[in-house]
């Protein structure tokens, strides 16, 4: 139970169904440190939402303290992957530890027979096991990032909100129950940094992400300098401070190379590959033994594209051939569909530096 | 349901509960110069006494609590003087004492005398120690300690919060601190007790009430109530105690008792189930409808890390220890229900690590 509409919707529900319910809410960060308020409670407004939620419902309720745990998995993976030049999904990174591990571990500690969570997408049984499918409503969908969810620890979990047709309807259901939280509005961005910058989150932790370094281009030609490696992702075209000369093409971030602390850049129309592979492989099916037409998805915003996907066992990637050129950045999920059916997925490598 | 987290705070005891409600109805301020006034003012003082007789003698000045009477011990009394606080100290102390000097302890989590007679010699101080620990119910040797201050010139403040009603406190120390909802009365008043005309600079001025040391009106229930619960008997809790950890080794040898061996409050027993994380141990009792705790609650109710056992040096295992404290009024029963559920959690946890 973040405090949000979404997860209090789901304890409204549970226990109308006339289960047994029993609310978490994750303490992950201190909050009066991320917000420099000073003498602020180290539990900020949304846990105690949450609480009022849980009173309101007269369910049980607990804050678990999982700030060390957040900060080791979650904050510091997020760091530790701007260092090594990536893009990293931090929410992948806590639903596949401190949610779906620990809660999961927890909840089977107390004796409790499911999860449910907030999250927007669909748990089927079939014959084979749990399958893991996009969200009724397409603009909340949030199965790309439960991809690294276990088979196992999906068994257990249930998501009541998958079936819902849009947020409109959540929030009727918060006000049918009388939860005050019914028009408390969606929470942006990543939670950690509730203001001001994630590069400066990165940068108290890896201070070597935030050293500044050369900008070049595609012929090796210096275009400029950068504030550190961690404000630039693949794609990225603002914030590079470059001119461009009159008749040339905006530039745009091709690569980052973290050992140089060098950013290449290129032409928008160079940017885009068909090759690209992804480790840290979760699978929800069996692995597929030859190469198979799926649909893949690269980053969270973005409709799941046709490709070729071919599982490479021995290395523990993905191979993914896209049918047509896309953007790849190292460090994002990489998610496979079957229609509306998450099939697995990994993280996305970092492509071989492209013989010159 | 079994209620076993008094450290946290005493049921209400009846005795209380009727002097509260008495002095509800009772219309004047103590302050004022009318009847109405002096009645109030007499029951206000008939308790001021009542706190003197049993935890005296001395000064009573009332606060809003125990947090209230040990700020206002340490932050009136430390002008000039050098703070030293141990490091099991409740977080009260520890926020008054800013800039203080931590004391050692040993790994039973008794104050280590031989490094306080070390830091008295460096000048004028105030030192200040718990008579009993909130979170191990371990007892400081408060009269030596006493001793060693008065040789050397310094003041001590005791926090007697969690060892008022349970052990006779040793008639020592410059000033005391009570918590009154500790001692069984309601939520809302303490007392701090002052030794040899001892004035701390108030930290709430205003009309002159408690002499100039605490302004305000005084929450005359809260009082009462206190006073009664302060007159109570001392319940006999080791019996109770000592049956529950001796059933518990039976059930679970490997558990870990935090001030094994060092004189304790009858009523409390913190219990390490190795492997077996704290939360998820207060969280499975509660459901199974048994109250304990662990750690220092935070507002928000998280669990944090127990300071106390980390300085003990308890390391992992200070994430896995329980806080059993039994209430004025606990029973037989209340242990045999405590045990139950906790050898059925110990069962589940250990078969989900199989």
């Amino acid at each position: 139970m973040s405090g949000g509409v979404d997860s209090s919707v789901v304890a409204g529900l549970m226990a109308e169904a006339g289960h047994e319910v029993i609310g978490a809410t994750l303490q992950l960060y201190d909050h009066g440190a991320a917000t420099s308020r000073k003498g602020a409670c180290c539990a900020g407004q949304d846990i105690l939402d949450a609480r009022r939620v849980a009173d309101r419902l007269g369910i049980a309720h607990y804050v678990l303290d999982r700030e060390n745990r957040f900060r080791d998995a979650v904050m510091r993976d997020f760091a530790d992957s701007y260092a090594r030049g990536e893009t990293p999904i931090p929410c992948v990174r806590c639903n596949q530890t401190v949610k779906f591990t620990d809660l999961v571990d927890l909840a089977r500690d107390l004796g409790c027979e499911a999860l449910a969570t907030g999250h927007y997408a669909r748990r089927i049984d079939t014959p084979e096991g749990p399958a893991l499918l996009r969200a009724a409503d397409p603009v909340r969908d949030q199965s790309y990032f439960l991809f690294a969810t276990t088979r196992e620890q999906l068994a257990f979990t249930r998501f009541p909100l998958g079936e819902m047709p849009d947020k409109a309807a959540v929030r009727a259901v918060a006000a049918r129950l009388g939860l005050g939280v019914a028009e408390k509005p969606d929470s942006q961005d990543i939670c950690f940094v509730p203001q001001g910058s994630y590069a400066d989150v990165v940068a108290k932790l890896r201070p070597d992400a935030a050293a500044p370094g050369e900008i070049v281009d595609a012929e090796g030609r210096v275009r400029g300098t950068h504030k550190g490696i961690a404000h630039y992702t693949v794609g990225q075209g603002r914030g590079l401070g470059i001119a461009v000369a009159d008749g040339e093409e905006r530039l745009y971030v091709a690569a980052v190379d973290a050992p140089r602390r060098r950013i290449t850049v290129a032409p928008r129309t160079a940017l885009p590959v068909t090759d690209a592979r992804a480790g840290e492989a979760n699978w929800l099916v069996t692995p597929p033994a030859a190469p198979v037409r799926a649909q893949i998805k690269l980053r969270a915003r973005e409709v799941p594209q046709p490709a070729t996907i071919a599982w490479d066992a021995a290395a523990g990637e993905i191979a993914i051939a896209l049918d047509a050129p896309g953007i790849v950045a190292p460090g994002q999920a990489a998610v496979i569909y079957d229609g509306d059916r998450v099939l697995g997925g990994g993280f996305l490598r970092a492509r071989l530096a492209r013989a010159a | 349901m079994s209620y076993l987290d008094a450290n946290a705070t005493e049921p209400l005891r009846p005795e209380a509960r009727a002097a509260a409600i008495a002095a509800l109805d009772l219309a004047g301020n103590p302050s004022s110069v009318h009847a109405e006034g002096r009645a109030a003012r007499r029951v206000l003082e008939a308790a001021r006494e009542a706190i003197a007789r049993r935890f005296g003698p001395g000064a009573v000045v009332f606060t809003a609590g125990g947090t209230e009477a040990n700020a206002l011990a340490i932050r009136g009394l430390a002008a000039g003087r050098r703070v030293l606080v141990g490091a099991t100290e409740h977080p009260a102390v520890l926020a008054a004492a800013t800039g203080g000097v931590t004391l050692p302890v040993d790994g039973r989590g008794i104050i280590a005398l031989e490094a306080l007679e070390a830091a008295l010699l460096e000048g004028p101080a105030l030192v200040c120690l718990m008579a009993a620990n909130n979170e191990t119910g371990v007892l400081h040797p408060i009269a030596e300690a006493a001793a060693l201050c008065r040789d050397a010139g310094a003041l001590l403040h005791v926090d007697a919060v969690q060892a008022a009603g349970r052990v006779t406190l040793p008639e020592a120390g410059d000033s005391l601190a009570l918590s009154g909802h500790k001692l069984g009365g309601p939520k809302g008043a303490g007392a701090l007790l002052l030794r040899g005309g001892l004035e701390p600079a108030p930290l709430i001025a205003g009309g002159g009430q408690e002499r100039g040391r605490r302004g305000g009106t005084e929450p005359l229930p809260a009082i009462a109530g206190m006073a009664a619960a302060a007159e109570a008997p001392m319940p006999d809790l080791a019996p109770l105690r000592d049956a529950l950890e001796a059933r518990l080794r039976i059930i679970a040898p490997e558990i870990v008792i935090a001030g094994d061996g060092a004189p304790r409050l009858p009523n409390t027993s913190c219990i390490a189930l190795p492997g077996a994380a704290a939360e998820t141990q207060v969280i499975a009792l509660d459901l199974a409808g048994v109250r304990v705790s662990a750690g220092a609650a935070c507002s928000s109710g998280k669990v944090a890390r127990s300071h106390v056992l980390a300085a003990m040096g308890w390391g992992e295992l200070a994430g896995c220890a329980i806080r059993v404290s039994l209430p004025w009024n606990a029973t037989a029963e209340d242990v045999e229900r405590f045990v139950e559920a906790w050898a059925a959690m110990r069962a589940r946890l250990s078969r989900r690590a199989a």
